[in-house]
C-alpha cells in the first residue's frame, strides 16, 4: 500500500471531508490552513502545582467563588492592543468556580508556582520526537496573555519542547511549527450580560499544542491531519481521552483574505463543514468589500446616533417592548450610503447583520438575541414601517443610508453603537482579524480580536529546565512506532479495518504484537483487547490498572482451554476489580504492597469464578440436565428452540464450556 | 570605560562556557542568529541571561516570540543575521491638573506599583512619574492631583532606619507644603515594619499617609496593584482617617481594600493578595474606587491646619529574638556582648522562655540593656502573672509590653532608645501607646481566623467569594 493512497480518516470521515471539498477550486480560492491541536497529557498532577489532574467538579456544586477583573497591561510601545482594548472595555466581571479538592491557591494566582511537572516535560518531549521536532536545549517557561478571563494570572505558562519538525499527509510533508507544554484554561460555564463565570477544575492541566504550518489545501485535508496527529498522540498512550481532552483551534484564510482562527472545535468531524463554510464566510465577506467600494461611502466619525426609545413605546417588537419594560434604552446609528448592507448574505442564510451582531454582543455586553435590528429584520422583532420613518426622520437618514438599532443598559448601547459603526467600516476594508468560536452546525460566531503578537514574555517565577541529552534517549525508547505503519500491519495479516483502527493507536499494541508472534491467533487477540476492552469500558468498568501481562495470560487460558471465550468479559473485569484493590492505598501498610499481596493470577481469579473447564461425558451431562430442567419453549422453530436452549446453557455454564460444542450437544439432544 | 560597559551589556548575565562561544562567533546579546545545533537550526534573537543561571546555555527569542535555551555544548555553528536592539520607555501622558481636585504626593521607596512590561526581556519597567503612572493607571487622574517624589529605590527587604528616618522627612515637608494626602509606595514584604516607623517618627499628622504595594507585579492582568494605588489614591485624597495606613486588598477576590493601622497591621501570608490584616483589633476602614466605608470612630481626623510632629530618634542596636524550645542562653548572651541595646523577645504562650535563659537574661538586664517580651502568638496580650514562670521572667528585668507586636516592639524600642538609654524613661515610652500598638482592650472580634472545612464554613467562600 503506498503512502497517497493510504488516509488516516475512517469511512465516516472520508464521506464528509468528500462532501466538503465538492465544487469548490480550492487552489483557485487561495485557500489555507493550519491546526492547534491541544492534547491533556495523562499525568497524575496537574503542571505547576500538587493538585490532581482529571477531576472534575459538577455544576453547581462547588465549594467556593473568586471575583476577579482583567486590566490590559501596556505593550512595548505603549498602547494596549486591539484585544486588551476590547476586553476592557467590555467590563466584565469574572466568577471562578472552585472545588476544594482540585484547585489550590496557585491556580487562583494567590501561590507563585512550583517547579514543572516532570512526568509531563517527558510525555512532552516523546511527542516532541514523534513529531520529529528540534527538541530544544532548555525549556523556558513563558506567559502568554488572555484577558478573557479563562486563566485567572491573565496569562497562561507554556514552554516550547520541540520546533519544525513534520508528520507525513498525503505523500508529503506537513511541517510542525512547533510543540508547547502548556497549562490548560478554565471551562467557560456562563457568559450573561457583564459576568463571566468559570469552573476552574481543568484549569492547570498538563496539556501539549501542537501547531502545523498553513499548509492544509482542502477541507478534507484538514480533518486528515487533524485525525492523523490525534492519532499519533493517542498512540503513546500517554494523553487522556474523552469528553474536552483533545481540542483545536483551526486557523483559515483565502487569497485577499485574513488568517481566522476558529477556536475549540471539539471533534474531527465537525472540521470538513466548519472549514468549508468559513472559507464561504470569507469569500462572501470579500464580496461585501467589493460591493462597498462602489458606494460613496464617508469617512469614520460621520455616523450619527441617537437614543430612540420615545420613539417605541408602543412598539410591536417584542425583544424591543421587553427591554423598555426593563428600563432598557433603544440607541440607533445612521451610516451614510450602506444602503441594506446588512442584509447581505454571507453563509449558511445568514447576513453581514448576524456578523455585527456578533460583535455588539461580545463588545458591548448585550444579551438579548438578535442584539441588533435593521430593515431587514422580519418576524416578531421587526419594527413596523412607521417606526422606521421615524427613526430615520431623527437621523437624517437619506433614502441610501444604513439605519439599524440596539437595546440594553444606556453605557452598553452607547459602545455597541460605536462597535457597529467599527464593524461597519472593517467591513469595507475586507475581513477583520478574529477569534471565532464554532456552531453546533458548523457555522461560526465572533468570539474576540485576534490578539496581537505581543502577548508573550517570560515567566520570571520559573526557572529554565535544561532538556538533557539522557531524557531524550529515554524519551526516545518509550517511543510507539508509527501507528499508521502498525495499521497498514495489521490490515496485511487480514484483519477488518474496525479493529485494526483502534488497535493501531492502542498502547496494548505491543501485547497484541506479543500475542502474534507467541502464536496466538490475531482474531482472538485483537478481540480480547479492542472490542471486550471497549465494551468493558462502556459499561463504566476501570480498566486502565490492568497489568499487560494479564491479557498475554488470558489468551494463554483461552488456548489451553482453562476456560471458554464467553467468559473472556468476565475474567477481564474481576482481574480489574483486583488490579483497582491492590492499587488502595488502605490495603497497602508500610510494607511493598507487591509483597504481601498476590499477583493477579489468572488461575486464582478463574477459580473465584468457578471457571471449571466441563468436557467430554461431564459436559454432555450437564448440558442435558440444564435443558431438562428448563421449561420447554412455546415456538416450535427448531432454529427458535436451538437458540431457546443455547440461552439457557450458557448463562450456567458460560466461560467453562466451549460454545460450539455446547451447540452441537444442544443440537444433537433437541434431535434425539 | 565606555567600551567595557558596552562589553557587559553586549554579553549581559553571560558567563563561561557561553561567552567564549559568544565572542567566537562574534554574536552579541541582540544579535540576530541562525544556530546550527546537534538538535537541529534554531533562528532568532539572543536575549540576555539571567546572571545567576550558568552558562551552559545561550537564550533565543524566537518569532513566535517563545524563549527557548540552546545548548553550548551541542552549538556546531552561529550564523550572525543582523542586530535589533531595543529600547524601551514607559509613555508619558501629562497628568490632568484639575484645580478642584485634591493634592496627593505619592513617595516612592523601591517597590512598583505601576509598571510597563518589556515583552521581550521580562522586564518590568517601573512607572513611577506622574505621567508614567497617568499612563498606567489613568484613573488616578479622576481622583485627585498627584506628584511624585522618587526617595530611593530598594526592595522591601534593603528597608532599614535610614530610610524610616528619610521618609518620616520627606513626608513632613509634603505637609507642610500643603498636600491634601500622601501615599507611599513599598514593597510588601516589610511593609508593616516601615508602617510602625512612620507611625513613630510622623506624630498627629493632619493628613492621610497611605502605604500600598501590590503581591501581584502590575505587569500582570490580575495584578492587585491598580485597584490598591486607586483605593490609596482614594483614602488619601478624600479619606478622614489622618493616621498612617497601610491599604491593601481585603479579600482575595477584586472587591475592596482594607486600610490597616501601622502598628497593627501584619503581612500573614507569603503570597496570598488578602496578605495583611490587622492584630487585634478592627482594620479601620473599607475602601472602593469611589467610597470608603469606616469600621470604627476611633482614628484621628484629617484636619486643616499644618502642624505635624517629626521624630525620627533612633538607635538600630536592637533585635528581636524569636523563641523556640531548648534555646542556649549564648543567643543572649552573644547580642550583649555584641553591644545590642535593646532585645525584643517573641516569647511563647502569654509571654515565656526557658529556665536555662533566666541567667543571661538577668546579665542583660543588668548590663543596661533593655528588655521587652511579645508574644509568638501575634494575638492576644502578654501576660505575665498568670504563671510562676512569668513573674520569674519579670523579676529578672524583662519588661512584658503588653499586646505590642514583636515588630512594632521592635522598630519601637529602637526609637525610644533614640530618646533615652535610662531603663524607666525608655520603659514610659514604650508602654505609653502612641498610635494604637499597645490597646486598652481587644475587641470580641479582634480575633477571627476562620478555619476551612467546618461545616460553619460551608457556602461562606460561595456567599462572599474570599
Ligand atoms: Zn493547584
Amino acid at each position: 500500500m503506498k503512502d497517497q493512497e493510504y488516509t488516516a480518516l475512517p469511512p465516516h470521515l472520508l464521506r464528509e471531508g468528500k462532501d466538503a471539498d465538492s465544487s469548490i477550486d480550492w487552489r483557485k480560492l487561495g485557500f489555507k490552513s493550519g491546526l492547534e491541536i491541544h492534547q491533556q497529557l495523562l499525568t497524575e498532577k496537574k503542571l505547576f502545582c500538587r493538585c490532581p489532574a482529571g477531576i472534575y467538579g459538577k455544576e453547581g456544586e462547588h465549594d467556593a467563588e473568586v471575583l476577579r477583573h482583567m486590566r490590559p497591561t501596556l505593550s512595548e510601545l505603549g498602547e494596549y492592543d486591539g484585544t486588551a482594548l476590547m476586553e476592557f472595555r467590555t467590563r466584565k466581571q469574572i466568577l471562578y468556580l472552585l472545588n476544594q479538592e482540585s484547585v489550590c491557591t496557585y491556580e487562583m494566582d494567590d501561590t507563585p508556582p512550583f517547579l514543572i511537572n516532570q512526568k509531563a516535560l517527558d510525555i512532552a518531549v516523546e511527542i516532541a520526537l514523534m513529531l520529529n521536532c528540534n527538541l530544544v536545549g532548555e525549556l523556558h517557561v513563558m506567559r502568554k496573555q488572555y484577558l478573557d478571563g479563562s486563566i485567572p494570572t491573565g496569562f497562561q505558562r507554556t514552554a516550547i519542547v520541540g520546533t519544525d519538525g513534520y508528520i507525513n499527509l498525503r505523500g508529503r510533508r506537513l511541517t510542525i511549527l512547533q510543540l508547547a507544554l502548556e497549562e490548560d484554561s478554565c471551562r467557560e460555564l456562563a457568559d450573561e450580560g457583564h459576568t463571566i463565570t468559570f469552573m476552574t477544575d481543568r484549569l492547570s492541566m498538563p496539556l501539549v499544542e501542537v501547531v502545523t504550518g498553513p499548509e492544509l489545501q482542502c477541507p478534507s485535508e484538514v480533518a486528515e491531519a487533524c485525525e492523523l496527529i490525534g492519532r499519533l498522540l493517542r498512540s503513546t498512550g500517554k494523553v487522556r481521552r474523552g469528553a474536552g481532552a483533545t481540542r483545536q483551534d483551526v486557523n483559515v484564510s483565502i487569497k485577499g483574505g485574513t488568517r481566522i482562527e476558529i477556536k475549540g472545535v471539539p471533534s474531527v468531524r465537525l472540521i470538513p463543514r466548519l472549514v468549508r463554510k468559513e472559507a464561504l464566510r470569507q469569500k462572501a465577506l470579500l464580496e461585501i468589500r467589493n460591493r462597498l467600494w462602489q458606494k460613496d461611502l464617508d469617512p469614520k466619525g460621520s455616523a450619527r446616533t441617537d437614543l430612540v426609545d420615545h420613539i417605541l413605546t408602543n412598539t410591536q417588537s417584542t425583544v424591543i417592548r421587553n427591554a423598555l419594560q426593563r428600563g432598557h434604552r433603544v440607541g440607533a446609528i445612521r451610516l451614510r450610503n450602506m444602503g441594506n448592507i446588512l442584509s447581505s448574505k454571507t453563509v449558511g442564510g445568514r447576513t453581514l447583520a448576524d456578523e455585527v451582531s456578533g460583535r455588539v454582543r461580545v463588545v458591548a455586553c448585550l444579551d438579548e438575541p438578535p442584539y441588533l435590528i435593521h430593515r431587514g429584520t422580519q418576524g416578531q422583532n421587526a419594527l413596523s414601517n412607521r417606526e422606521w420613518r421615524s427613526i430615520r426622520k431623527r437621523l437624517r437618514a437619506k433614502a441610501e443610508d444604513t439605519v439599524a438599532i440596539v437595546w440594553g443598559p444606556e453605557e452598553d448601547v452607547r459602545i455597541a453603537l460605536e462597535e457597529i459603526e467599527l464593524r461597519l467600516l472593517e467591513a469595507s476594508l475586507g475581513i477583520p482579524p478574529e477569534t471565532r468560536q464554532v456552531l453546533p452546525d458548523g457555522l461560526n460566531d465572533f468570539e474576540r480580536i485576534l490578539p496581537g503578537p505581543d502577548r508573550m514574555y517570560p515567566d520570571t517565577d520559573s526557572p529554565p529546565v535544561p532538556v538533557s541529552d539522557n531524557r531524550i534517549a529515554e524519551a526516545r525508547k518509550q517511543l510507539p512506532s508509527h501507528p499508521l505503519k502498525r495499521e497498514r500491519r495489521y490490515l496485511e495479516l487480514g484483519m477488518p479495518r474496525h479493529q485494526t483502527y483502534f488497535l493501531a493507536i492502542s498502547p496494548l499494541h505491543t501485547v497484541f504484537d506479543e500475542a502474534v508472534t507467541r502464536g496466538f491467533s490475531p482474531k482472538m487477540a485483537a478481540r480480547l483487547l479492542v472490542e471486550e476492552r471497549i465494551s468493558l469500558r462502556r459499561k463504566g468498568v476501570n480498566i486502565s490498572l490492568i497489568p499487560e501481562d494479564f491479557y498475554l495470560d488470558i489468551l494463554d487460558g483461552l488456548d489451553k482451554e482453562l476456560f471458554y471465550r464467553e467468559g473472556t468479559r468476565r475474567v477481564i473485569k474481576a482481574g480489574a476489580e483486583r488490579s483497582l484493590s491492590m492499587e488502595k492505598p488502605e490495603k497497602s501498610t508500610k510494607k511493598d504492597k507487591k509483597k504481601d499481596q498476590p499477583e493477579i493470577d489468572i488461575k486464582h481469579i478463574l477459580k473465584e469464578l468457578n471457571f471449571e473447564p466441563l468436557k467430554g461425558e461431564q459436559l454432555n451431562t450437564a448440558v442435558e440436565k440444564i435443558m431438562n430442567t428448563t421449561d420447554l419453549p412455546e415456538t416450535k422453530d427448531p432454529e427458535a428452540q436451538k437458540r431457546y436452549f443455547m440461552g439457557a446453557v450458557m448463562y450456567r455454564l458460560a466461560g467453562r464450556v466451549c460454545g460450539e460444542t455446547v451447540s452441537r450437544i444442544v443440537e444433537k439432544t433437541l434431535r434425539g | 570605560m565606555n567600551t567595557e560597559i558596552n562589553a557587559k551589556e553586549d554579553f549581559k548575565g553571560y558567563s563561561e562556557p557561553a561567552l567564549s562561544l559568544l565572542k567566537n562567533y562574534g554574536v552579541r546579546v541582540w544579535s540576530e542568529i541562525e544556530a546550527d545545533t546537534d538538535r537541529g537550526r534554531f533562528e532568532g534573537l539572543v536575549l540576555p541571561r539571567s546572571e545567576t543561571l550558568p552558562g551552559d546555555h545561550i537564550v533565543l527569542k524566537l518569532s513566535t516570540g517563545y524563549n527557548v535555551g540552546l545548548n553550548v555544548a551541542g552549538i556546531r555553528s552561529i550564523e550572525v543575521k543582523g542586530y535589533k536592539k531595543a529600547l524601551y520607555k514607559i509613555p508619558e501622558k501629562e497628568f490632568p491638573f484639575d484645580p478642584e481636585k485634591p493634592k496627593v504626593t505619592l513617595l516612592g521607596t523601591g517597590g512598583t506599583i505601576a509598571s510597563r512590561l518589556d515583552y521581550r526581556t521580562g522586564a518590568v519597567i517601573p512607572a513611577f512619574s506622574p505621567g508614567e503612572l497617568f499612563g498606567a493607571v489613568p484613573e488616578l487622574a479622576d481622583i485627585c492631583n498627584m506628584k511624585t517624589i522618587k526617595l530611593f529605590g530598594v526592595f522591601s527587604e534593603n528597608i532599614g532606619p535610614e530610610h524610616w528616618k528619610a521618609t518620616a522627612e520627606a513626608i513632613g515637608k509634603e505637609i507642610e507644603a500643603g498636600v491634601d494626602g500622601i501615599i507611599v509606595g513599598h514593597g510588601t514584604d516589610t511593609m508593616h515594619h516601615t508602617a510602625a516607623a512612620l507611625s513613630f517618627m510622623v506624630q498627629d499628622p493632619p493628613v492621610p499617609i497611605v502605604m500600598v504595594g501590590s503581591q501581584r507585579s502590575s505587569d500582570r492582568p490580575s495584578s492587585d496593584a491598580a485597584l490598591n494605588l486607586m483605593d490609596a489614591a482614594y483614602a488619601a485624597s478624600k479619606g478622614d482617617i489622618a493616621e498612617v495606613t497601610v491599604c491593601m486588598f481585603g479579600p482575595t477576590s477584586d472587591q475592596y481594600d482594607l486600610l490597616h493601622r501601622g502598628t497593627r497591621v501584619r503581612k500573614m501570608h507569603s503570597s496570598y493578595r488578602s496578605t495583611f490584616r490587622t492584630i487585634g483589633e478592627r482594620p479601620l476602614a473599607m475602601v472602593e474606587r469611589d467610597k470608603i466605608s469606616y469600621l470604627t470612630t476611633e482614628y484621628k481626623k484629617r484636619r486643616n491646619d499644618r502642624k505635624v510632629t517629626i521624630d525620627t530618634a533612633f538607635d538600630d542596636r536592637v533585635a528581636i529574638v524569636y523563641y523556640y524550645p531548648n534555646m542556649k542562653p549564648d543567643i543572649i548572651d552573644s547580642l550583649v556582648e555584641n553591644g545590642y541595646k535593646g532585645i525584643v523577645i517573641a516569647g511563647t504562650g502569654l509571654g515565656h522562655v526557658n529556665k536555662p535563659l533566666y541567667p543571661s537574661l538577668k546579665k542583660a538586664v543588668e548590663a543596661g540593656v533593655h528588655v521587652y517580651m511579645t508574644v509568638q502568638t501575634l494575638w492576644g496580650y502578654v501576660q505575665m502573672f498568670v504563671y510562676d514562670t512569668g513573674r520569674d521572667i519579670m523579676n529578672l528585668g524583662v519588661v512584658p509590653a503588653d499586646n505590642m507586636l514583636p515588630e512594632a516592639a521592635y522598630v519601637k524600642l529602637g526609637w525610644a532608645l533614640g530618646h533615652s538609654d535610662d531603663p524607666d524613661e525608655v520603659r514610659e515610652i514604650m508602654m505609653t501607646p502612641i498610635s494604637h500598638e499597645i490597646t486598652r482592650r481587644e475587641p470580641i472580634d479582634g480575633y477571627l481566623i476562620m478555619q476551612g472545612g467546618l461545616p460553619e464554613m460551608d457556602g461562606f467562600m460561595k456567599r462572599y467569594k474570599r
